[in-house]
């Protein structure tokens, strides 16, 4: 009985329906999980000693780095599955998802800069984790103009998930070596993460906020998924149905 | 609360420029996709009704 | 195996008839190099230091941009379709192809390295560590290239594609290879680096065949 049900969900035309419904209880979710967590970053944590008010940056900068970080293994899995078991669907969710990915590791690389300038004093230092997210962004990028450049779908998810899952493999294998570099031409004095006196209400901060990005990314892979779907099945009866429905 | 007043809160201990440039510049990408994705929505709708009604009517003759 | 060495034959024979792809890729890695002195200035104490990681670096432009000829010359004539329905394993024929490559156009340029090396006033030592860690770095590259060449055959830009695919996955190769003559320079012993460049290797051999040749299932479908 599963099995039959899975089956009808991992039906493009099924989830289309689906993925609509479920789009706005994450959207609004995610909008009250932002605003619990801003008026944690910024009424409730206290000013640090050392960083001063420059240290709440930290409450955006580290939950994009984890959802970075987060998207690309999820968007793997996807990929994975997708390969392994012929579904178009999977295929279709890790391209919906490499967008916002790219994005959260570019929102961790500038606020990462805009948190060095104060504190290191450059807009850049080549520190392991924001080289590791450097790279990160690279690897979203490659994953993103390969599926782009392919015109046939098929050939472009499959050939996707491959570099979506030799990226998942290298990540270790790129993080280690980055951080092996760095200890080597001596690292950065002040960490980002290191948590200060107050952990415990900074790490509540961080990780509503991190809750709040998951549904926000969420809600608009949903809708970008749906996208996709309209795009390949445009020749499907359903699809004409659906159209005629809107009018 | 943090802040004594509003002009303190906006002040950051002198970091304002960051502060604020990090979460604006944050929130301003992510309302930018957002209004990417509505837009590449509209405009995907719009082809497919074309498409639609330009079978139509090859279909009708 | 047979089908092994025949590959490995006929390979190595077609890059001997086309020398001159070989002499390309190994000018570029020269003329690179030497370009870097000219951008920064001729400071003896700045080349030294620089000198480890612009020849690294080099080497591995060079190898990304020879990646292009690995499958092009034989998915264009059909050859590669005929290597997917043989019943060889294609990993193995995958790594016959990516070691001629290696042969053709990366060997050329680790045996050139050492004398751009001495432009950069390398020491002796360092000359070896450097030789050393191209011999054991620069099969991972064209391995990890491999899996580049192959998801990217036939598509049009794919040459520049192939760089943001695979420059990314190189970056470890990049460290360490460059990190083991930083480090017999500065005196520690390159002995941790080269191991670890040894272990790269290994994990390359064993895990990029398949890759690629499921890579190529998906491009020739």
């Amino acid at each position: 009985m599963s099995k039959i049900n899975l089956y009808k969900f991992a039906s493009p035309a099924t989830f289309y329906g689906l993925a609509g419904q479920m789009i706005p209880g994450f959207a609004v979710l995610s909008a009250i999980l932002f605003a619990i967590g801003l008026y944690i970053s910024f009424f409730v944590a206290p000013t640090d000693a050392q960083q001063g008010e420059a240290y709440r940056i930290i409450f955006i900068h580290v939950p994009a780095a984890w959802m970075s970080m987060f998207i690309y293994v999820v968007m793997a899995v996807y990929a994975g599955v997708g390969l392994a078991f012929n579904t178009r669907l999977s295929a279709m969710m890790a391209q919906a998802l490499a967008p916002t990915g790219a994005l959260f590791a570019f929102i961790a690389l500038f606020t990462g800069s805009f948190w060095g300038k104060p504190m290191w004093g450059t807009w850049w230092v080549w520190d392991a984790r924001l080289t590791s997210q450097l790279i990160l962004f690279f690897l979203y990028i490659g994953f993103i103009s390969l599926q782009s450049a392919i015109d046939d779908p098929r050939r472009s998810d499959r050939a996707g998930a491959l570099i979506a899952l030799v990226g998942v493999i290298n990540v270790p294998i790129i993080y280690f070596s980055v951080k092996w570099w760095n200890t080597l031409h001596q690292g950065a004095s002040i960490s980002l993460t290191k948590a200060p006196s107050m952990a415990h209400t900074m790490l509540a901060g961080m990780l509503i906020m991190a809750v709040a990005c998951w549904t926000y990314t969420i809600a608009v892979a949903l809708f970008r998924v749906r996208l996709i779907i309209l795009e390949r099945e445009r020749h499907a009866t359903w699809v004409s149905e659906l159209l005629e429905d809107a009018k | 609360m943090n802040w004594g007043s509003f002009s303190a809160f906006l002040h950051m201990g002198g970091y304002a420029f960051y502060v604020w440039s990090s979460f604006g510049l944050s929130f301003l990408f992510l309302a930018l996709e957002l209004l990417l994705l509505s837009s590449r929505r509209r405009t995907l709708l719009k082809r497919l009704g074309q498409i639609q009604r330009l079978n139509a009517s090859r279909g009708s003759k | 195996m047979n089908m092994l060495a025949w590959i490995l034959r006929r390979d190595l024979l077609l890059a001997m008839r086309r020398k001159s792809d070989v002499l390309t890729t190994l000018f570029f890695f020269v003329i690179m190099v030497s370009l870097f002195p000219l951008g920064v200035g001729p400071e003896p104490q700045l080349l030294k230091a620089m000198g480890p990681g612009v020849l690294w670096v080099a080497a591995l432009l060079a190898s990304m941009l020879s990646l292009g000829r690995l499958f092009a010359a034989d998915y264009a004539d059909g050859t590669l379709e005929q290597m997917l329905l043989c019943p060889e394993s294609l990993a193995l024929i995958v790594l016959a192809k990516a070691a001629v490559h290696w042969l053709a156009s990366e060997l050329p340029l680790v045996l050139m390295a050492p004398l751009l090396g001495l432009q950069f006033g390398l020491p002796g030592d360092a000359l070896w560590v450097l030789t050393l860690s191209l011999l054991l770095g620069t099969p991972v590259l064209s391995l990890v290239g491999a899996i580049g060449a192959s998801l990217t055959l036939g598509l049009r830009g794919g040459g520049v594609l192939v760089s943001l695919l695979v420059l990314p996955l190189y970056i470890p190769v990049l460290i360490f290879g460059a990190g083991a003559v930083d480090a017999s320079t500065s005196g520690l012993g390159a002995g941790g680096h080269l191991s670890i460049l040894g272990a790269l290797l290994v994990l390359a051999l064993l895990a990029t065949p398949k890759a690629v040749a499921a890579a190529l299932h998906i491009s020739l479908e």
